[in-house]
Parts: structure tokens; C-alpha cells; sequence
């Protein structure tokens, strides 16, 4: 870089003047400062996010070898029914007597609240944004997307609140459920919370459609349903794809809502209307009352670590399908 | 020169907070049954002590013991029964055989919704709704539709007051829900009509607390029943230190157990030692 500069400079010494030559060395100096800054930044994002996978994973490690913790629990423990009072059963119960850490009533949990919010979310949030990316008149658009938008600014522990007071009275009413705190309560509570991250990536992919392929479907005599939901659609694939992956990270990671609105019960049912206990929920419940070093401590990095690998995997995999999914329209056959 | 200046003010900067810090900061941290009482002792003991300060938490009994291990509180409000485990893992931290004072006691209440017909049950039948034997109400001569569980995280004085003396350390059904501070038990219960859940005798506001029942007799928690011993949920609720307390500490322990102190606990709604 200096060296380029040395041979640029003689060249522009002898036309500019010198108060323009000293502000054009100013300029390189701020430019200089820009990009060391922007640079640390990225750096520091990099090494941050390493230092978060290895505080997780360093936590969980004396599960596998504290020989203390590997007696206390086994594989089998984790993932296989335990005897129990009343047979064999699925069980997270780390600070009963005899402790009980299977991993499934809170995976269970976690993709039972999830399923319900991205079931609700995915088709409401994606709808939204082709009305308002493809059939919206302009004045509507400029009202409805701010105002969706501005969903996503509420605290997740007010939609909390919400469900836990107003929403799961409404549909315990409504439907007679059993219990007042429920999967399909903390599910539908979520959803509000994952609507405007879908609808808002969403509409920003239908918007990035050049306007010449709807010319062209319209042209061919396409409706405008047609052309937005067999053209406009399938054309911003690969961003709507991004829009619901960050949706189902936020719902399996989301933790204020669910804890407040799920019931808590670590239980394994396909039943939408029982309580259930997610893996994030019970990482805010139990993390700040247990002793560090211990073996619930460990259980409780190791959920963690699970969590992230989860939307890890998630994001690479998808980041993958895009990829070549854009290469392929880029290559001229969408 | 100018350097110098301020490195002196830097450092005489963080002498004089350091110095702020130790001039009575007691932390209490622990049990959420215990907050509210111990907020009150608080604002009377500052009102004597002025240059006293407090600093009071909950969290649970489980979370105070474990915040006193690490160090970072004075005393630990436990209002359970403290395992030996963790008078040990205490010991072995300090060095010093740590203390557990009596400073007040309390009734573990068992509340049902207004709706409900029930007024009393023994433990027997408490046992087996909370265990997860009994599922309906009709079992237990109550209405027929399932009993909805709630108990407190697991980490709660509470929570394992219950297990220890009503499930006889059994685990509670999985079905139960457990929710944080016996202020969203209530709450929950006044709005679950098939609900049943338990908590101090502080709170009952919107619920019914039931009477146990034990043989012909039925007993409510009330503080006769409760400093007699009759009601079989009673309890006593403790400070834990990490030693012997000294300075401020100790300043503030004594004056909890003067009969000044006493005097605020019936207002917090518990019960005096005396």
C-alpha cells in the first residue's frame, strides 16, 4: 500500500496545489483508519464467536472426562428410558434424588413449541410479504411493512406476559384445554415473535426479483397470483429459505416467551396441550442456581452446546442449498 | 505533571470507592419466600443504622447456598433443612465451619381455586396428587376433571420442604409445573380453576388454602398451629453464613433476633421464633 502511494504522489504533487495535496494525504489517513477499524471489527466478531463456542463446549467437556461426572452419567442415561417408580421413563429431573437428565422431554419440548410457532409463522409471514411486496398498492405497503415491522421491537418478555395472562386464559376458554399453560400456548406466543423476522427477510428477497421476470409472466398472459406465487416465489427462493432457517433459529432459541408461557413441565407427549419444558427455557431456569463444576452445570452446557450445533448445522446446511441454488439461476435455468 | 495529576485521581478514585464498598454492604441473597420479610427488616434496621447498606435477592434457597459457596454473598436466606453436602462443600471453600441461625418461622400452605370444593385433605391424599398417583379431582372427592399441578423450580426451599416431608423425597409427577416464587403459584392457581399448588403461608391472596386433614382433626396453618408444631408444614426459616458473623454482619444478626426484629416478622406474614 505505501509503496503505491510513493509512486502516486509525484504525480499529483506536481498539478495539485499544496493545500489539496495535504487533504488528499488527510483522506488516505482517515481511509487507512476506516479500514483498520472495520477490520478489527470483523476480527473481533470471529474471535468472540470462537470464544463462545469454546466457553459452551468447555463447560460440558467434564462430562466426558471428570471420571466423577462419567460415573454419574452415562450415555445410556441421556438417551435411554430409566427405570423408575413407574417403569421405565424419559425423565429430566437433574436435582431429585436419584437424578433423572434425559435428554428428550427437552428436545421434545424444544420441537414441539417451535413446530407450532414455524407452522403459524412460516406460511403467515411469507403470505404477508407477497401481499405487500406484489399486491399492495404503494401507500398500503408503506403503512403495513413498519407496522409489522415494529412487532418484531416488542420485548419478548411483553409477549410473555401476553400469553401467559391474556392468551392462554382466551384458549383455555376457547378450547377447553386441561391445562391453562401449554405447548400450543407458548407456540402461538412465539409465532408473534417469528411473523416480522419472516415477513420482513421475506419481502426484501420478493423485492430483489428483477421487475423483468414479472413483465415476462404477465406478458405470457400469467394472472398476477400466478406470476407472484410461480414466479416471484420460486425466483426468491433462496431468500425466503433464509428468512424461515433465522425464524426457526430464533424459535428453538427464544427463551422469555417459552418460559413464561409453556408450563415448564418436563414431560414427553405429542399432546400440543400439555405443558412441556424447552432446552433453552431450562438453561434460564435452572443455569443461575446450580454450582459451577458440577455435573448439572455440565448437563447444562452440554444443552447448550447441543443448541447451538442444532442452528450451526442448521444455517450450514441451508447456506449450502442457496449457494447452489444461485448458482444454478445465475447459470440461466431457474 | 498533568500525567501524575490524574494517576493520583484514578487512584484516589478507586481507594475511595473501595473504601464506600466496605463500609457496611451486607449481600443477602436466597430464598423467595424469604425476601419480602427480609425487605422489610432492611428498611427498619437502615432506619437505626444509616450507614448500613443492604443488598437483598432471591432466587431460591438453593441458589443462595450456592452464591454463598462462591463467595459472592454475606448470607444465604435457605428456608429449608441445609444438606450436609453443602455445609461440607461450604467448609471446604472457607475453612471455617459455616452457621445456620433460626430466624423465623413458616407454614407450607397447599391453596386451591376459589371454585373448588375442597377445603381439607390429608397428606396422604396431598402426597398422591402431588406424586402423580392420583390424576382427578373425583378421587379425591373433588369435581371430576384432572388436578393441574404447580410446584417451584427444583432449586426452591420450598420445593424441597415439599418433597422431603410430603413425598417422602420422592420425585414429584412430571407432570407438574414448576414456576419461580410462590407469587406466580398463587397467581397461577387463582386463575387455573382445577389448579392446586403450595407456597409460604404469606401468600393467599386470590386462593384457598386447604386444611390438613389428620385423622378427625383438621388443622389450618395459623400461627398457633404453626409455633405448636400441630401443623405438620411447618417450617423454620434460616440465615446461613460462611463463619462466625462479624462487623456489620453480625450487627444486623443480632438485632433480627431482638425482639425489635421479631416484631416486623408477623407483618411480613410469618411467624416470630418467640
Amino acid at each position: 500500500m505505501t509503496p503505491m502511494r510513493e509512486l502516486l504522489e509525484p504525480a499529483t504533487s506536481r498539478s495539485a496545489t499544496p493545500p489539496a495535496l495535504a487533504a488528499q494525504r488527510r483522506a488516505a489517513r482517515v481511509d487507512l483508519a476506516v479500514e483498520i477499524a472495520v477490520t478489527a471489527a470483523g476480527v473481533a466478531g470471529v474471535v468472540l464467536l470462537g470464544l463462545v463456542i469454546v466457553f459452551v463446549v468447555r463447560g460440558a467437556l467434564p462430562l466426558a472426562l471428570d471420571p466423577q461426572q462419567r460415573a454419574q452419567v452415562s450415555l445410556d442415561a441421556l438417551l435411554l428410558p430409566q427405570p423408575g417408580r413407574a417403569g421405565a421413563a424419559l425423565l429430566w429431573s437433574p436435582t431429585a434424588r436419584v437424578p433423572r437428565v434425559s435428554l428428550w422431554p427437552l428436545l421434545a419440548g424444544t420441537l414441539k413449541v417451535a413446530g407450532v410457532a414455524l407452522a403459524v409463522a412460516a406460511p403467515l409471514g411469507v403470505a404477508a410479504a407477497l401481499f405487500t411486496s406484489e399486491f399492495a398498492p404503494g401507500r398500503v405497503r408503506t403503512w403495513v411493512k413498519p407496522a409489522i415491522e415494529l412487532l418484531a421491537g416488542i420485548p419478548s418478555v411483553l409477549l410473555g406476559s401476553f400469553a401467559l395472562l391474556t392468551l392462554a386464559t382466551a384458549l383455555q376458554s376457547a378450547f377447553g384445554f386441561d391445562f391453562r399453560l401449554n405447548a400450543l400456548v407458548a407456540g402461538l406466543a412465539l409465532a408473534l415473535a417469528v411473523v416480522p423476522l419472516i415477513f420482513t427477510l421475506t419481502d426484501d428477497a420478493l423485492r430483489a426479483v428483477p421487475p423483468a421476470y414479472r413483465e415476462a409472466a404477465l406478458a405470457l398472459g400469467a394472472t398476477r397470483w400466478e406470476t407472484a406465487f410461480h414466479v416471484v416465489l420460486p425466483a426468491a427462493a433462496p431468500g425466503v429459505l433464509g428468512a424461515l432457517v433465522l425464524g426457526v433459529g430464533r424459535a428453538v432459541g427464544e427463551t422469555m416467551i417459552v418460559l413464561m408461557a409453556s408450563g415448564n413441565a418436563a414431560m414427553v407427549s405429542a399432546n400440543l396441550a400439555e405443558p412441556t419444558r424447552t432446552v433453552a427455557a431450562t438453561i434460564a431456569a435452572e443455569l443461575g442456581d446450580v454450582v459451577m463444576g458440577s455435573t448439572h452445570a455440565s448437563l447444562l452446557f452440554l444443552l447448550g452446546a447441543a443448541l447451538f450445533g442444532f442452528t450451526l448445522t442448521l444455517n450450514v446446511t441451508a447456506g449450502a442449498w442457496v449457494r447452489r441454488r444461485l448458482a444454478r439461476q445465475a447459470g440461466g435455468t431457474p | 505533571m498533568r500525567r501524575l495529576g490524574s494517576t493520583r485521581l484514578g487512584l484516589l478514585l478507586v481507594l475511595s470507592w473501595a473504601t464506600a464498598a466496605g463500609a457496611g454492604s451486607i449481600t443477602v441473597k436466597g430464598s423467595d419466600t424469604m425476601v419480602g420479610l427480609c425487605q422489610r427488616w432492611a428498611q427498619a434496621f437502615r432506619a437505626q443504622h444509616p450507614g448500613v447498606r443492604l443488598q437483598i435477592t432471591g432466587g431460591g434457597s438453593g441458589t443462595g447456598l450456592a452464591a454463598l459457596v462462591e463467595g459472592a454473598t454475606d448470607v444465604a436466606m435457605v428456608s429449608r433443612p441445609v444438606a450436609p453436602s453443602e455445609l461440607e462443600a461450604l467448609r471446604r471453600r472457607t475453612g471455617v465451619a459455616p452457621v445456620v441461625v433460626e430466624v423465623a418461622l413458616d407454614g407450607v400452605t397447599f391453596f386451591v381455586h376459589p371454585s373448588n370444593p375442597l377445603r381439607a385433605l390429608t397428606p396422604a391424599q396431598l402426597g398422591a396428587a402431588f406424586g402423580g398417583r392420583v390424576a382427578r379431582w373425583s378421587e379425591l372427592g373433588g369435581p371430576e376433571a384432572r388436578i393441574i399441578l404447580y410446584t417451584r423450580e427444583a432449586t426452591s426451599g420450598t420445593f424441597e420442604f415439599v418433597r422431603d416431608h410430603l413425598l417422602d423425597g420422592d420425585d414429584f409427577s412430571p407432570m407438574a409445573q414448576p414456576l419461580p416464587g410462590t407469587g406466580a403459584v398463587v397467581s397461577a392457581v387463582s386463575r387455573e380453576r382445577h389448579g392446586v399448588g403450595f407456597g409460604g403461608a404469606a401468600f393467599t391472596k386470590g386462593v384457598v388454602p386447604l386444611r390438613i386433614r389428620l385423622g378427625d382433626d383438621e388443622v389450618s396453618p395459623t400461627p398457633e398451629t404453626i409455633r405448636s408444631g400441630r401443623y405438620p408444614f411447618s417450617r423454620a426459616l434460616t440465615f446461613v453464613l460462611a463463619g462466625p458473623a462479624r462487623g456489620e454482619t453480625k450487627l444486623f444478626l443480632d438485632w433480627v433476633l431482638s425482639g425489635q426484629g421479631q416484631a416486623h416478622v408477623g407483618a411480613a406474614g410469618f411467624f416470630p421464633l418467640r
